[in-house]
């Protein structure tokens, strides 16, 4: 930690912002020092660490100082972490938190994530050396490497064996995992070609091959993730799969969907399940091609698309025009409304408030009036005061 | 007539019991698969990022349905579909101060935020693939790049290319006036304005007139967090003029 100096953190004219991650501790190799929370900042130049709750207190190091780093996995209880290991401190460093430290490294610890990309940056920026490139101002301490290369410590070495026996390990691992994993592609690629060929012969046989075998391999190429080459589509994209999850999703919005006013948007039941789920979860293409199946199916719940693409589920015995009315009195009472202000009026999310306004406005019922302010409802009174 | 019908009829059927065949083979590879490199998809996001890029090539989508194959035994549908959820959760939060527009990083921090000290890290090719997934359901995400990164949109509002390269050139400063529009883009003073007057409308833009020279469009998405304080909707509305 001795290689720190304070700073102002702000940047210096030639210096970028690579990447920052908030709730990162800094630790003295071993010891948890005073640098809790913070916010860790990589430029192309420095790594700065701005404290949370005090942002006049902020440290930064040069990456010029850094002779290589590490991950270091999470655990239980514990966050990941990102090891640096630093050149000694140069002898006309700036002031900074720590005039000694009994470490040549520092660690740092990931307490809300983010350590994939920022190893990612960093060791890119390490690589590019671009702060060799772009010299910034003299406040900055810029290390030697020739100077480094005098002092450089004995025990790096041992450490750099060490994490070039780790690399070998890890690659190895990494490759024969790339291999197995090229064997089964090229098994699944057989897959598909198969499917395309059936796909022909179904084409070709159109009324010779039984809606019942038309659904078996629609089910075979949802286990496998292959997009359905046939266009005669008597369910969409749907297969007993589908249809046994259409029943079970009648079953569990009815009540929900009572509870918001009988209308959802496809995007709020798609959180709703998975959330109650937990595991298995549906994919957003589950949740469509099922409720595409719900009319057919005569299922006490809808499928219904707005002419903005906006999707949702309804009641069966929601009538959405019905609700218009009603939202035509809301809005005559209050001379005009905002889709916001509608929303908040009657408690529907903006996106449906919205909805129901263009549909009145479709139907004749309200008229808009579109500026920079937003877009405003009124009552039609072209219709009504003829 | 009748003879060749049948025959017909024969093939497919023969085909169709390969493929079944061939389909328990393909899943018993999966499944030994899945038992040696399964943690690995979990916890090393360019080895997934090469899985998905593979079966792109060959002709599969490993997320297209919880029930196939790729997500029942790899596991990989349930960590993108979560990921869905958690950011249709965080762009609704956001909705108010942004206008549905929002940068891959800000989501990226937002997301591992919400998810909590337990849970899996993800990367931002991760957000990306569970976006291009939740486009299906009708609910307007997109994803719109502007120099070197990218813009996630979550409301329904068209967004054209004329607001796209807008927004591309606003992105270096943050902000974007007509001329800049006109002196960059070589456009007239009405498209200009009217692609503004759009981004204002719905939300995505605010106006500050009080700048030297030309009234300065910002787009709240492109905010640091350096430079943002949290704001409600009603301090929202009230900064719109």
């Amino acid at each position: 930690m001795d290689r720190f100096v304070w700073s102002s953190g702000l940047l210096e004219l030639e210096e970028t912002l690579v990447i920052q991650q908030r709730g990162v501790r800094v630790y003295d190799g071993e010891e948890k020092v005073r640098f809790d929370s913070g916010v860790l900042l990589l430029s192309t130049h420095r790594l700065i660490w701005r404290d949370q709750k005090n942002h006049e207190r902020c440290i930064a190091i040069p990456l010029s100082q850094i002779v290589f780093i590490e991950e270091q996995a999470a655990g239980i209880g514990k966050s990941a972490k990102i090891v640096v290991h630093l050149h000694p401190a140069s002898s006309n460093k700036e002031p900074g938190p720590f005039q000694s430290s009994k470490y040549s490294y520092i660690k740092l610890s990931f307490k809300e994530h983010g350590q994939i990309e920022f190893y990612r940056r960093l060791s890119e920026e390490i690589t590019q050396r671009r702060w060799e490139n772009m010299p910034a101002a003299q406040t900055m301490q810029v290390n030697k490497s020739a100077q480094a290369g005098r002092i450089r410590a004995v025990g790096i070495v041992g450490i750099e064996r060490k994490l070039e026996e780790k690399r070998k390990e890890t690659d190895k691992n990494i490759s024969e995992a790339f291999e197995d994993l090229s064997k089964l592609m090229d098994k699944a690629k057989e897959m598909v070609e198969l499917s395309k060929s059936i796909a022909n012969k179904i084409k070709e046989k159109q009324g010779d091959i039984t809606e019942d075998e038309t659904v078996r391999f629609k089910s075979y190429l949802l286990s496998m993730g292959i997009a359905n080459p046939v266009t005669r589509e008597t369910y969409g994209s749907g297969t007993h799969y589908h249809m046994q999850l259409a029943k079970q999703l009648a079953g569990i919005l009815v009540t929900p969907l009572e509870e918001r006013g009988g209308i959802m948007s496809l995007t709020e039941v798609y959180c709703l399940v998975n959330r109650a789920r937990g595991l298995e979860l549906l994919s957003p293409e589950d949740l469509v091609n099922a409720c595409k199946m719900l009319e057919s199916l005569k299922l006490p719940i809808r499928l219904r698309i707005f002419d903005s693409g906006v999707m949702v589920i309804e009641l069966q015995s929601h009538n959405e025009e019905e609700m218009v009315a009603s939202a035509l009195e809301t809005v005559s009472e209050k001379g005009s409304l905002t889709a916001d202000e509608f929303a908040k009026l009657v408690g529907m999310s903006v996106l449906l408030a919205k909805e129901r306004l263009l549909l009145a406005e479709k139907m004749g019922h309200l008229c808009r009036d579109d500026s920079v302010e937003g877009l405003r409802f009124y009552p039609n009174l072209f219709m009504t005061q003829s | 007539q009748a003879k060749y019908k049948e025959r017909g009829t024969v093939l497919a059927e023969d085909q169709l019991a390969q493929m079944s065949k061939q389909l328990d083979m393909f899943k018993t590879n999966l499944e030994e698969f899945a038992s040696k490199h399964k943690q690995e998809i979990r916890k090393n996001p360019q080895f997934r990022v090469q899985f998905q890029d593979m079966c792109a090539t060959i002709g599969v989508d490993p997320l297209a349905s919880g029930k196939g194959f790729w997500s029942e035994m790899l596991g990989v549908g349930d960590f993108y579909y979560e990921l869905g959820v958690q950011i249709v959760e965080v762009c609704l939060a956001l909705k108010h101060r942004n206008g549905g527009l929002i940068t891959l990083e800000e989501l990226h921090q937002q997301v591992l935020k919400g998810r909590g000290k337990f849970a899996q890290d993800v990367s931002q090719d991760d957000l990306l693939r569970a976006i291009k997934k939740l486009k299906v359901l009708g609910n307007g995400f997109g994803i719109i790049p502007v120099g070197g990164t990218y813009l996630i949109q979550s409301v329904p509002a068209e967004l054209n290319m004329d607001h796209t390269v807008v927004l591309q050139l606003a992105e270096k400063k943050g902000y974007v006036t007509v001329s800049e529009i006109k002196s960059s883009l070589k456009w007239e003073t009405e498209r200009a304005q009217q692609v503004l007057e759009h981004l204002l409308k719905e939300g995505m833009a605010w106006l500050d007139t009080q700048a030297a020279g030309d009234p300065q469009y910002w787009l709240p998405a492109l905010f640091t967090e350096l430079y943002s304080q949290e704001i409600t909707p009603e301090e929202a509305k009230e900064a719109i003029p």
